[in-house]
């Protein structure tokens, strides 16, 4: 096995998914064909090899720090599933 | 006037003529829209109110001699492009009732030129999939044969051409979301180099790979979208600032001369023979206009899914964490404070397919495997992308095939992820190695439409689309029409 179901279940914490049982069961299984699958990787000597973050490449990008328009308070809260004067809401977060 | 059997080019100048209204064009694509869309599932939004007011103004302008190089002619855009004021899902329920406050770079250049938006299309979800059977809003089907998948992840955007909906699409492509479904409807598709099209108001899924490309009826009509699309947007950092050639001038140069070369790890066991007799004629029809022929090697292709799988659900793990439930979206209410409403939104949003990617990229990026799955995907992509430059050393272009079968069943793959990820096996190398590609219709495979990619070096895509050309001239598969009534 290369992943275990508790393993699945602290994936799942971190990834900030609240799974059901079955999905967990159903990813234990998937996750453990897929990451067998990828181990192929390993055939490969890699010593040396410079990793590819950006197939372009490219130095920072600069730009001139100027103050330009923006999308405005309206726009940027008219999707928010709450919101309140200018802000977005959340559920409490302190007692 | 038959659909689309006439040029973006030609239907632009017959607009200018008088022959034809965008009004016409734009009340006939939203009739087929109308009359076929219950069954091919293209479309999640029709702008019908809209398009025919665009379609009225471009008429005002054709008349008095203005407008753009689109003005009038009806397409539609993926579901995953921002577009100001309209609905834009990307296949998730997540984002279900989102509304767009901005434009797309890519789209707003479509729209500078006075092209007519039809609508949104269906894609799988977040643009994860192979089949568009990944959809909050359900799959598309092929209209080659309706019990058949369309390919993904921009299935809606392949499809609505091959049912004579639009007259032209965008779609996105990170291992093969253009080429795959282009090749699966009989249609034209285009992913660029990485870096040539603004990904600015693109809903991303994996940003090292991601990019914009047009899908059409010919190569001409792709060539001249890529060349309203393309170049350096400084909404976008990564977009390169370099000179966008015209596409169309140097399009009929032809091949005499040009080195073709056929990467032997494409032509394996596993290749479905209809697809194998479709290439191979292709390359005969290359060899007679004067096209060297020569075999390449790009050794590390065997590796190129699982390096992919490593590195594009990585990348999604982090871009997919903006879906919490505050900004935008549908929130779910829970116990447990903040944590509790993001883990329930989450999982009620999200479908199976994005879940696995999310929980596989966050293991790969995890505290302990970083190194044994990031890190080292990182490293196999450098000797990926380096099969390509030295390829590239000895020939022009690479021509191989876009996928190992034609279009497959509905459900047939949907149990079994890894069969799904193989079937991007000859498209996914070229997203790692960040150059671009195109597919093109080669042939059939009983009533299936197969497609020949060629694969150009980076930033050389006018290269690539002469090679097209100069194919598309000498035959008529582009020209084969799906039997849909």
């Amino acid at each position: 096995m290369k992943i275990t179901r508790e393993e699945v279940e602290h994936v799942a914490r971190l990834s900030r998914l609240a799974l059901e049982e079955t999905e967990i069961d159903t990813l234990t299984g998937q996750m453990d064909q897929l990451l067998d699958y990828v181990e192929k990787l390993n055939d490969l000597d890699t010593e040396g090899s410079v990793p590819t973050a950006h197939a372009v490449p490219m130095e920072n990008a600069f730009r001139a720090d100027e103050i330009k328009p923006s999308i405005g308070l309206e726009r940027a809260l008219q999707n928010a599933p709450q919101s309140e004067e200018s802000c977005f809401v959340v559920p409490k977060i302190i007692e | 006037m038959s659909f689309s059997q006439m040029s973006i080019r030609q239907l632009q100048q017959s607009l200018r003529d008088g022959k034809t209204s965008s009004v016409e064009l734009t009340r006939a694509c939203l009739e087929r829209i109308a009359v076929t869309d219950a069954r091919v599932n293209a479309f999640v939004t029709v702008c019908d109110e809209s398009a025919l007011a665009a379609a009225a103004e471009a008429d005002r302008k054709l008349a008095a001699g203005e407008g753009g190089l689109l003005t009038g002619i009806p397409i539609a855009v993926k579901d995953i492009f921002n577009t100001a004021g309209v609905r834009t899902s990307c296949g998730s329920r997540i984002l279900e009732n989102y509304i767009a406050p901005y434009d797309a770079t890519a789209f707003a250049k479509l729209q500078q030129q006075g092209a007519i938006l039809l609508g949104k299309l269906n894609m799988d979800e977040f643009a994860m999939g192979s089949s568009n059977e990944n959809s909050a809003n359900g799959p598309v089907h092929n209209p080659w044969d309706l019990e058949r998948v369309p390919g993904g992840s921009s299935g809606g955007s392949a499809a609505t051409l091959a049912a004579g909906q639009a007259y032209a699409t965008l779609g996105t492509d990170t291992g093969g979301s253009i080429r795959q479904p282009a090749s699966f409807c009989g249609v034209v598709g285009i992913k660029p180099t990485y870096g040539r099209v603004s990904r600015y108001g693109v809903i991303a899924y994996a940003s090292s790979l991601d990019q914009v490309g047009p899908l059409a009826h010919s190569v001409e009509d792709a060539a001249l979208m890529l060349g309203v699309i393309a170049g350096y947007d400084p909404a976008d950092s990564t977009s390169v600032d370099c000179p966008v050639p015209d596409y169309l001038t140097g399009l009929d140069g032809g091949v005499k001369g040009m080195k073709i070369g056929l990467p032997r790890e494409y032509f394996i066991e596993g290749l479905d023979s209809a697809v194998k007799q479709a290439v191979e004629a292709a390359i005969e029809i290359y060899r007679g206009l004067g096209a060297e022929i020569v075999e390449v090697s790009l050794p590390h292709t065997d590796y190129a899914v699982a390096c992919y799988y490593l590195i594009a659900t990585a990348e999604a793990s982090s871009n997919l964490a903006r879906y919490d439930g505050v900004r935008y979206g549908v929130r779910q209410q829970a116990e447990g404070g903040l944590s509790g409403m993001y883990e329930k939104t989450r999982a009620a949003g999200f479908g199976d397919e994005v879940k696995r990617r999310i929980m596989l990229g966050t293991y790969a990026l995890s505290s302990g495997y970083y190194d044994a799955y990031y890190l080292k995907a990182q490293k196999v992509r450098t000797l990926i992308r380096e099969d390509f430059l030295k390829a590239f050393e000895q020939v022009d272009l690479l021509l191989t095939p876009v996928a190992p079968t034609a279009a497959f069943k509905l459900g047939e793959k949907t149990d079994d992820p890894l069969q799904m990820y193989l079937s991007d096996i000859f498209t996914i190398p070229v997203n790692l190695a960040g150059t671009c590609a195109l597919s093109l219709p080669c042939g059939m495979d009983g009533q299936l439409p197969v497609g020949l990619q060629l694969i150009g070096q980076p930033f050389d895509e006018a290269r690539i689309l002469r090679a097209a050309q100069a194919y598309e001239t000498e035959t008529d598969w582009h020209k084969q029409r799906a039997p849909l009534d």
